[in-house]
């Protein structure tokens, strides 16, 4: 029986092959980030590789938070190039790449996406203030001048020109990039509506506006939008947050809840009269070009006017595009690698 | 009951009083209970296996009856003009590089425009207009004239893929008669899929290029044969790896190890690894081999060695089994005859086990084909379009593709979905067969 060492002998060969194989040049980009920039960069970096010599980058999806980490890392080939956020840089991160010698960073604004609260066609649209949000979402809300768990179960306990039905919310989980900025466009400011919590610390404001209520009625769907909006489909009580992106595909299921007077279209929503949209950014690690192949091209497709554009292709995946005159700026930032200033 | 009947009726023995009538009647319903107990366990036990079967049916049929369309997809038959002055604006003798960078989308909307010049006009509708078709059909048309630059002047009909909305309409998904607003297809693109299916241009096919091209974020273009390819390399590392070292550790702890503490000891930690989440082999992944050996990324010779961990422990565990399996006096024989114990394992133990240790690597391959959770951490659940060409390759397994497109916004990755699930499926179906095969080859009696 002497298979089994054949075997031997050849795991043995891999073993080394394993060990030896360090990181070689890669001739490839690499990119990390925000799931929600993800759909975008994606087609971009197809477009890339199609129209250019260069290899087709690989994109993972790790959110903005953990993209930012890996990015920061350190400079070298095996870190990655690019990273994806669907919020800007902190400064702490900024530190923290400092830390490691990642000190030259592009930042390149790519546009913007609106956060959307959708219910299924089958019921009636909602026309929600943020604060009405704030008090059906929120663990604590303020009742006679007091803080008391949330008591609210029905949309017209709130408002008595809201529908009759029993609260019930899905939305994404704490880590998701879309949780964080639907706290700070929706809760933070519906919370500001009241006199009693403006008053208070900002870190006892926050403890309030941020911690969404636990009993059930608002649920975290995990970070896969289709499941939400499959979910909303069969429960037509429920309302869903996602992003445009994911209305704009679903428009025979799903319609967007107004809020505050405006409805979430692509056209509210690139002139900022739909109040919950928030900017998607790139950044790029300058200390790169050059090694890797085909950086700048990469940023010069991105920001073209047919990918980026009014007209350009990531619209029709959903991206609101920036203006014009902003598009242009962040184009010659990729040129000239502008390094980033908070 | 047969000696009841030598005593005299109503005298019992021992002194008992005993009426050999009743005595069936005493035994009877018992007799009848043990018999219900006995139907109502078979009944049991036959609703389970029926549950099982029709859970088993009802996910299958989802995933059929969502997925099988993603197999052919709907194309329209376009009049092309391979305009000089587009390919080849300068004149003179042709250049492949020329040739190469032109504008092929022009082509194909220009073909368009033709079709229905009264959409020429606005801006949006010619936009809509474009959108009919894939915004890659530009690829066909290059590789076309690349091959064969004689075309240039001439007009030629050419087959080109709708875009997955128009497909999607095609394949009944979208119903025509909601209104406008409520569907992702206009009233007006509608309009000019009817004019061109009355005109008998619009046709499916077989989709082949779901099999023989990677990752796309265009729907109709996008192609399970990269994340195929990615599965296998990986696999064939985590086999390479986990089952010379999986039975070579069975076997010494079985048949040569000392029977002590220690041994105890190995034995109590290989059945807890074999309970350990698989994201934390992942987590070990990323700190030993990208980071302490510095391997690259993405690639399947890192997958393969993470998943190679995690199923280690399954298949010592299968293979210890396997090895206990074999009667003590083939040992003893072979021993009696005069082998040596290397000699006892490999000509007679190994082979008798052998088909035990198979059906346990398969388990744990079949276990690490489906996995996603570890390959998260090394970076393998990524977007790639090229097709790996070797293990150190950036390259995704087939779980991951099936994750990365339910996650996708685009309606026509529904189906897409569901058609990775088949395919994934259908590998699996192909590995086990493997196994029994092999495992027929290897059966022995004794």
């Amino acid at each position: 029986m002497t298979f089994s060492f054949g075997k031997a002998a050849a795991i043995a060969a891999l073993g080394v092959v394993a060990m030896t194989a360090q990181a070689e040049a890669r001739d490839q980009i690499r990119i990390v980030g925000s799931s929600t920039v993800f759909p975008f960069a994606t087609v971009v970096a197809e477009n890339f590789g199609k129209t250019t010599g260069f290899k087709t980058p690989v994109i993972e999806s790790t959110g903005s938070g953990g993209g930012l980490k890996l990015f920061c890392q350190g400079v070298g080939t095996e870190h990655p190039d690019f990273t994806n956020a669907s919020r800007r840089i902190k400064k702490s991160e900024v530190e923290l790449c400092a830390e490691n010698g990642v000190t030259d960073i592009t930042e390149i604004k790519l546009g913007y996406d609106g956060i959307v609260l959708a219910n299924s066609k089958a019921a009636e649209t909602y026309n929600l203030s943020r604060k009405d949000i704030f008090l059906a979402l929120a663990k604590q809300v303020p009742v006679d001048g007091k803080l008391v768990p949330n008591p609210y179960t029905k949309w017209s306990e709130i408002n008595p020109d809201l529908p009759d039905t029993e609260i019930e919310v899905l939305g994404p989980p704490p880590t998701s990039g879309t949780r964080d900025a639907f706290v700070e466009l929706v809760m933070r400011e519906g919370a500001e509506q009241f006199p009693m919590l403006k008053e208070m610390g900002k870190k006892d404001f926050r403890a309030v506006s941020d911690s969404m209520r636990e009993d059930g009625r608002f649920v975290e769907a995990g970070e896969n939008d289709n499941l939400i909006v499959q979910k909303l489909e069969a429960n037509p009580a429920a309302l869903g947050i996602f992003g445009f992106s994911f209305l704009d595909q679903n428009a025979d299921k799903v319609h967007g809840s107004i809020i505050d007077g405006s409805a979430p279209t692509f056209e509210a929503i690139a002139d900022g009269s739909y109040p919950v949209s928030r900017s998607l950014f790139f950044y790029m690690k300058n200390a790169h070009v050059g090694v890797i192949p085909g950086m700048k091209e990469y940023v010069a497709e991105f920001t073209s006017e047919k990918a980026a554009g009014q007209e350009g292709y990531l619209t029709d995946k959903g991206l609101i595009p920036l203006p014009e005159e902003d598009l242009k700026s962040y184009r010659s930032a990729g040129e000239n690698l502008t390094n980033l200033s908070l | 009951m047969t000696d009841a009947t030598s005593f005299p009726p109503g005298t019992g023995s021992g002194g008992r009083p005993t009426d050999p009538a009743r005595r069936p009647l005493v035994v009877s319903p018992h007799l009848a209970r043990r018999y219900a107990r006995e139907r109502r366990f078979r009944l049991l036990g036959l609703a389970s296996v029926a549950t099982a079967g029709l859970i088993l049916l009802i996910l299958l049929g989802s995933i059929v009856s969502k997925g099988y369309s993603a197999f052919w997809q709907y194309n329209v038959d376009l009049t092309i003009e391979f305009s000089a002055e587009e390919l080849n604006p300068d004149g003179g003798p042709v250049d492949m590089e020329t040739l190469r960078r032109a504008n092929y989308l022009a082509l194909v909307r220009d073909s368009l425009k033709r079709e229905f010049p009264d959409a020429a006009g606005d801006r949006s509708e010619r936009r809509k207009l474009y959108g009919l078709v894939s915004p890659n059909a530009d690829i066909v048309l290059r590789s076309m004239v690349l091959e064969d630059p004689g075309l240039i002047g001439t007009t030629q009909t050419v087959t080109i893929k709708l875009s997955d909305d128009m497909d999607t309409f095609a394949k009944g998904y979208i119903d025509r008669n909601l209104p406008e607003g409520d569907r992702r297809v206009t009233d007006l693109e509608i309009g000019w899929f009817d004019h061109l299916n009355s005109e008998g241009r619009i046709h499916a096919a077989f989709n082949v290029d779901f099999f023989t091209q990677g990752d796309s974020r265009e729907p109709e273009e996008a192609g399970i044969y990269g994340a195929l390819i990615g599965s296998i390399l990986t696999l064939m590392v985590t086999l390479l790896v986990s089952f010379p070292i999986g039975v070579m550790a069975a076997v010494y702890l079985e048949e040569f190890a000392p029977k002590n503490r220690l041994t105890d000891l190995i034995e109590v930690n290989i059945n807890n690894l074999a309970a350990v989440p698989s994201i934390v082999f992942g987590l070990l992944g990323l700190a030993v081999f990208l980071n302490f050996f510095g391997l690259p990324r993405s690639a399947p010779l890192v997958g393969g060695l993470v998943l190679a961990l995690m199923t280690l422990p399954t298949i010592i565990i299968a293979s210890r089994s396997a090895l206990k399996a074999v009667p003590p006096s083939i040992r003893e024989a072979a021993l009696g005859l005069g082998a040596s114990p290397l000699q006892v394992v490999t000509h007679h133990v190994l082979p008798l086990a052998m088909p035990g240790i198979l059906t346990g690597t398969i388990i744990g391959m079949a276990q690490a084909l489906g996995e996603t959770a570890p390959l998260l951490m090394i970076g393998m659940v990524a977007f790639i379009v090229d097709i790996p060409q070797s293990f150190t390759d950036p390259a995704t397994v087939l779980p991951v593709q099936v994750y990365i497109w339910a996650d996708s916004p685009e309606r026509a990755f529904v189906e897409k979905t569901s058609a990775a699930i088949m395919v994934l499926l259908g590998f699996l179906v192909l590995m086990n067969a493997i196994a029994v095969l092999l495992r027929k080859r290897f059966e022995r009696r004794w």
